[in-house]
């Protein structure tokens, strides 16, 4: 599972670098967020803009990603092409993270 | 793995390991369009499938030896229909779940990792048969592709 990770300001962005996030990679993904959200960043955006799938497996680790981070911190989503767009909105978790068009979007919002 | 796919048929055979049925998840759903799938179902087909799969993969084995998995997708001009069969253990109760889906209305700490599957699978196919036959689970989803405002249930 590919991540890269930098920093804009006090906001950490992590870029989804895989076509894909479901059952065979979520428990990767979820331990590779972990490493790479360790330094603490209180904001942190996930860019998924390169992921054309995701199925309930990666919803659910994406999920898990941000409970590991703990109160005080906040992971937003930006970039959600169209499949992806409607897990969220299936299952209401689009009520539960905050989601935005593109990476420019997310960073141009204070949420906190 | 082995692909068949000919005109407004399609049939895969791959075993129910998680790195290779998503590699046969990705195939299949790149074969839709192929299919004669409409785009404004494409989206829906691609979700219920991936999740019928990893069903039979997490739950249809579990105790046994890994099997096989084999989907059948055959077209026409106003529908879809998949079967999806393996030899692994019956579904719970002989039918399929009801596909209630987890609350979110949790505090963060409880909020639910899975307990999707079947809802979305439910809430995307106009309907879903299951049967058991001869030690098989054949799992069967229709998709109509006329347009409907509300989907049942």
């Amino acid at each position: 599972m590919a991540l890269t990770s930098s920093t804009a300001g006090t906001t950490q962005v992590i870029k989804v670098n895989s076509g894909r996030i479901d059952a065979a990679m979520a428990i990767q993904f979820k331990e590779d967020m972990r490493a790479k959200t360790e330094e603490g960043a209180q904001r942190i955006i996930l860019d998924l803009s390169a992921v054309e799938f995701i199925d309930s497996s990666g919803l659910g680790a994406i999920v898990a990603s941000m409970k590991q981070l703990g109160t005080g911190r906040a992971l937003d989503l930006a970039g959600l092409q169209p499949v992806v767009a409607k897990v969220f909105r299936l299952t209401r978790m689009d009520t539960v993270f905050q989601l935005y068009p593109n990476l420019d979007d997310a960073l141009a919002s204070e949420t906190e | 793995m082995t692909v068949n796919c000919e005109d407004g048929r399609l049939e895969m055979n791959f075993r129910a390991n998680e790195a290779d049925a998503s590699q046969a998840i990705a195939t299949l759903q790149a074969g839709l369009s192929q299919l004669g799938v409409p785009a404004h179902r494409v989206n829906d087909v691609k979700i219920a499938l991936a999740e019928a799969i990893n069903n039979v993969v997490e739950h249809a084995y579990v105790g046994l030896a890994p099997g096989s998995i084999q989907v059948q997708g055959i077209s026409t001009q106003d529908r879809l229909d998949i079967r999806i069969r393996d030899m692994g253990n019956p579904l719970p109760g002989l039918r399929v779940p009801d596909g209630t889906p987890a609350s979110i209305d949790t505090g963060m700490k409880d909020l639910p990792e899975g307990g999707f599957g079947w809802y979305m699978i439910r809430r995307l196919t106009d309907s879903v048969l299951y049967k058991r036959r001869n030690g098989q689970n054949l799992l069967f989803l229709r998709f109509e592709f006329q347009k409907k405002t509300i989907r049942p249930q």
